[in-house]
């Protein structure tokens, strides 16, 4: 094979082979052209976004590390800091769901105690084609498995979440997910590799010939018919070895014995060896002889680019290098001094007693292509917007709603989420299927909010409003729990970033985000981006996915649950009055088979509004039911409401378009009668429009109209719809 | 009076459960699955997880740490010894408690609140409650599907060591209320002298009301209240 074949084989282009010849001005060996191609890849490099990035506000006074680091880290108060991050595991999901989804919360996990966190929560974002179709079934059954399989076993709960069906994610689903760690401030640890003399120390799993250019093979390319040859790029995890490599990552950080943590994932030991000198500012040796490996003859290529999974690298002092060791044997973990810091900038690397590579160890990672590739706004967006249906007659209500609470987007999750352990470490106040999770954080008055929002639907329809819409709903979501929005983490889902138009989606998602983060207050403390998300040229829908961290302090004692409302009690609406636009929602999608239009635009200042009203509700525990308006609408809201909480309602409505109406900014509440006078008065002065829409009581789901349109059902027919979806189409 | 939590590399619930304990005034300390000396603990609990990564089959590896010779010994002299989870299925590999747990009756991992009814009280998890009494506590589990020989069973049944049922919120034990196939809805068993006890649902996830329910509080009552007096 001819050096040109080599590196077009391991993903770079021309171009960028000669940009690595210019920086070692000479041709790279072999392990030097194996380091750049997965360092220089779009998933680890950003190559195509970094231009980008730079616009997301990431400053706030309680930001303690921002992005760039394995994970964001934010200040809690009284010592305490939580640990936050957010990654996508797609490709490797489609090709492999099980481990796919698997090694996905094993990274996720290692990013977050790299900080010198404990792992307490997961949340996974899971998104599938129609599960009509089997094969959709059995990537959405093995994505579950893959996430309890690893996620339970490795023990840490899984507290939420959210799971989505759509066409365009048929030949590339999406599998996101989030982590969020609790420590204290004397416990970070950054992913340093400290001063020259200090000792690297690489813990865990031996290395072997899996996953190997996972970074840039597979998770920077596009998919078509024969993605099922990169299998062998597919790494496989072992959540009992990542549980040890935990308690004894956590026991050297309580000691004090390491300088510096880096995991190895994605791009294995070259991003191990590099970032961390990069950050330090500092060259190192690697002697790959003294990796320990799980087979013979690996050539020093594959050592260095393997993605292994369950592996750190620890930088120690010298004089503490055995106790790091004798924590490791205690734990049953592997361990071996594979390198040393040194003065300068270069990295070294040794194997066989040869030197096979010397390269400026910042070259990999500062050096890495920048793209600004174009973009622009696409000239099907002003078809789209003007693709609307007119309604001249209502539908039959009763039936459509029936068929929304059965679509399984809206309907009940909980076949999925009763796979996952949501309850470990007794945190869990408020678990999965509620519109946040509520974590307390035991022997204090805190209590931990985090939720996550991804809506493909109407970010295809307008990315910039459809982003900005995410980030308000997360953070109205925690404070249905009583908490503030501390921070944001973003998933950013895209197709192929070589297309202007989904450049174009990309830059306003960004835009949107950034807007709504500013209006709120809320930093991004790091994110992740996912390109190539396109089978046979056809791209996903853009779909950002928003994780929002939220802080009730003091926690409320008891949180209003979806489910909290009795027989007797009045139903309200909070927020803007219902719109008359149907694009976008879950009506239009499921009973027209519709995507078109515009959606309607958030609102900074009712956002901002609801959400102080929210927060006070909790705090003086006016109402025992809330929940957010969302997919479906009102009628939607009201239905769940009334499923978890065993109850009927009537509604009383102006128009049936209202109902089904996904307009921001609102919500649904359950309110004793002698309490909405006062509740009356305090929306007046947080400047929140409300209005009574019914009552909560008998076995029925009345929603009344003026005009045409009036619906009447049993309960128990919507509790069927909506619960029986899922495990139905899964039995 | 001290309780030994057992930590096998991949136990992952030994800090609820010694938060429990401290919960009720207990005092709980965790030991290292290749300690060999109990000699100052007056109890041992063998908690939930994955012990050693449940490769080869739950609890089998486990039953050979060096531990386990300790906890054998404490269980023949009568003292409390406590499986819950994945400590029921290390009890029964030992071999200290009969039958096996195998995989749910769905091939799923179950993580939701069950209802399990109180049958005997003479164990070291029931002497608290009453016969009869409904529990509200979560199952978490995927090897949850208790099964034993005809012989075994019967003879389960007849020495009156069945000590806990999955039922309905009303009590009624039936194959609706079976969460994983449980063979005649087994969810908690004891040895016959009592002191040797495993149950599958997870009471120290039900201790408090903020998290969802606390009729676990009762069974971890049940154990301390074995610790002052060994032969129940």
């Amino acid at each position: 094979m001819s050096d040109v074949a080599l590196h077009q084989a391991l993903g770079m282009t021309d171009n960028e082979f000669e940009r690595v010849c210019e920086i070692l001005e000479r041709p790279p060996l072999n392990s030097e052209l194996a380091m750049y191609s997965v360092m220089w890849s779009e998933h680890c490099s950003y190559k195509s976004s970094r231009a980008h990035l730079g616009r997301f506000p990431t400053e706030a006074p309680w930001v303690v590390v921002g992005p760039g680091e394995n994970a964001g880290v934010v200040d809690l108060g009284d010592g305490w800091l939580a640990a936050l991050r957010i990654e996508s595991h797609n490709h490797p999901s489609f090709v492999e769901p099980y481990q796919g989804a698997a090694t996905g919360v094993g990274g996720i996990l290692r990013d977050v105690f790299t900080m010198g966190a404990r792992p307490i929560a997961l949340l996974n974002q899971i998104r599938f084609g129609p599960l009509s179709n089997a094969h959709n079934r059995y990537l959405f059954s093995g994505v579950v498995s893959g996430i309890a399989g690893y996620g339970n076993a490795v023990g840490v709960p899984t507290v939420g979440g959210e799971i989505a069906f759509e066409d365009c994610y048929a030949g590339n689903p999406l599998v996101n997910v989030m982590c969020v760690g609790l420590m204290r401030r004397d416990q970070l640890v950054l992913g340093t590799a400290g001063s020259p003399g200090a000792v690297a120390v690489l813990l865990g799993a031996s290395t072997g010939r899996d996953g190997i250019g996972g970074a840039s093979v597979l998770a920077s390319a596009s998919f078509d018919e024969e993605s099922g040859a990169k299998r062998p790029s597919v790494q496989v995890g072992d959540p009992f070895e990542e549980k040890k490599l935990i308690e004894a990552c956590l026991e050297l950080y309580e000691n004090k014995l390491v300088v510096g943590v880096q995991d190895l994932g994605a791009a294995g030991l070259s991003c191990a060896a590099s970032e961390p000198a990069a950050r330090a500012g500092t060259g190192m040796d690697l002697n790959l002889d003294a990796v320990h490996v799980r087979e013979r003859g690996m050539s020093a290529p594959e050592l260095l680019m393997s993605e292994s999974q369950e592996r750190m690298m620890a930088f120690v002092e010298p004089d503490k290098v055995e106790d790091v060791l004798a924590v490791a044997a205690k734990w049953e973990i592997d361990a071996s001094v594979v390198g040393e810091v040194q003065p300068g900038n270069t990295l070294r690397v040794f194997h066989d007693g040869h030197k096979v590579a010397e390269l400026p160890a910042s070259s990999l990672t500062d050096d890495a292509p920048m793209y600004r590739r174009p973009f622009g706004e696409p000239y099907w967006i002003e078809d789209l917007w003007t693709n609307t249906i007119t309604y001249l007659n209502p539908p039959n209500v009763e039936h459509a709603l029936l068929k929304v609470l059965a679509s399984p987007s809206v309907a009940d999750p909980s076949w999925a989420y009763e796979q996952f352990d949501h309850q470990l470490f007794l945190n869990t106040v408020v678990g999965p299927g509620s519109d946040a999770a509520l974590l307390r954080i035991k022997g204090t008055d805190k209590a931990l909010a985090m939720t996550s929002d991804g809506h493909g639907r109407y970010c295809y329809l307008d990315p910039r409003r459809g982003s900005a819409r995410l980030v308000y709903e997360a953070a109205l979501n925690v404070a249905m729990v009583g908490a503030r929005a501390l921070a944001v983490v973003d998933n950013m889902n895209f197709g192929n970033p070589e297309k202007p138009d989904v450049m174009w989606q990309f830059t306003q998602s960004i835009e949107g985000i950034s807007e709504a983060c500013e209006a709120l207050g809320v930093p991004v403390v790091g994110g992740n981006v996912s390109f190539y998300n396109e089978t046979d040229e056809q791209d996903i829908y853009p779909t950002p996915v928003i994780g929002l961290l939220g802080l009730a302090d003091p926690a409320p004692d008891r949180p209003p649950t979806v489910g909290g409302a009795e027989d007797g009690m009045e139903l309200w609406m909070f927020g803007p009055r219902h719109s008359r636009n149907l694009a976008g929602s879950a009506f239009e999608k499921t009973i027209k088979g519709h995507v078109g239009g515009r959606i309607d635009s958030p609102d900074s200042t009712i956002a901002q509004a609801a959400i102080d009203l929210v927060i006070a509700m909790v705090e003086y525990e006016l109402s025992p039911a809330l929940h957010d308006v969302s997919d479906g609408g009102v009628a939607v809201a009201v239905a769940e409401m009334c499923i978890q909480s065993g109850v009927g309602a009537t509604v009383e409505f102006t128009d049936w378009i209202g109902l089904f109406a996904e307009n921001p900014h609102r919500f649904i509440a359950a309110i004793p009668p002698a309490r909405a006078g006062y509740i009356e008065e305090l929306a007046s002065h947080h400047m929140v429009p409300i209005s009574k829409l019914g009552r909560f009581g008998g076995e029925h789901l009345s929603f009344v109209t003026d005009g045409p349109g009036s619906a009447r059902l049993l309960l128990s027919d919507a509790r069927a719809a909506w619960k029986g979806a899922i495990p139905n189409r899964m039995a | 009076m001290t309780t030994a939590v057992v930590v096998f590399p991949g136990t992952n619930c030994e800090h609820d459960v010694v938060y429990a304990l401290r919960a009720i005034g207990e005092e709980a300390e965790l030991v290292w699955h290749r300690d060999t000396d109990l000699s100052g603990f007056d109890g041992v609990v063998l908690p939930g997880g994955f012990a050693h990564g449940d490769y080869l089959r739950t609890g089998a590896i486990a039953r050979f740490s060096p531990v386990m010779t300790e906890v054998v010994r404490m269980a023949e002299a009568g003292r409390p010894v406590l499986g819950i989870c994945n400590g029921f299925q290390i009890l029964c590999e030992a071999g200290l408690l009969p039958g096996v747990l195998l995989q749910n009756r769905d091939l799923k991992f179950i993580c939701r609140p069950v209802h399990v009814r109180v049958e005997h009280t003479n164990s070291i998890l029931t002497r608290a409650a009453q016969e009869g009494q409904v529990l509200e506590i979560p199952l978490n589990s995927y090897e949850g599907n208790f099964t034993a020989t005809d012989v075994a069973h019967d003879a389960l049944e007849a020495e009156a060591q069945v000590i806990l049922r999955y039922c309905s919120p009303a009590g009624v034990v039936d194959t609706a209320a079976n969460p994983n196939g449980s063979v005649a809805n087994i969810a908690g068993i004891m040895n016959p002298g009592g002191n040797i006890a495993a149950v599958m649902p997870h009471p120290e996830r039900a201790i408090e009301d903020v998290l969802g329910s606390s009729d676990g509080k009762i069974m971890f009552e049940s154990f301390a209240a074995s610790l002052e007096d060994a032969n129940v």
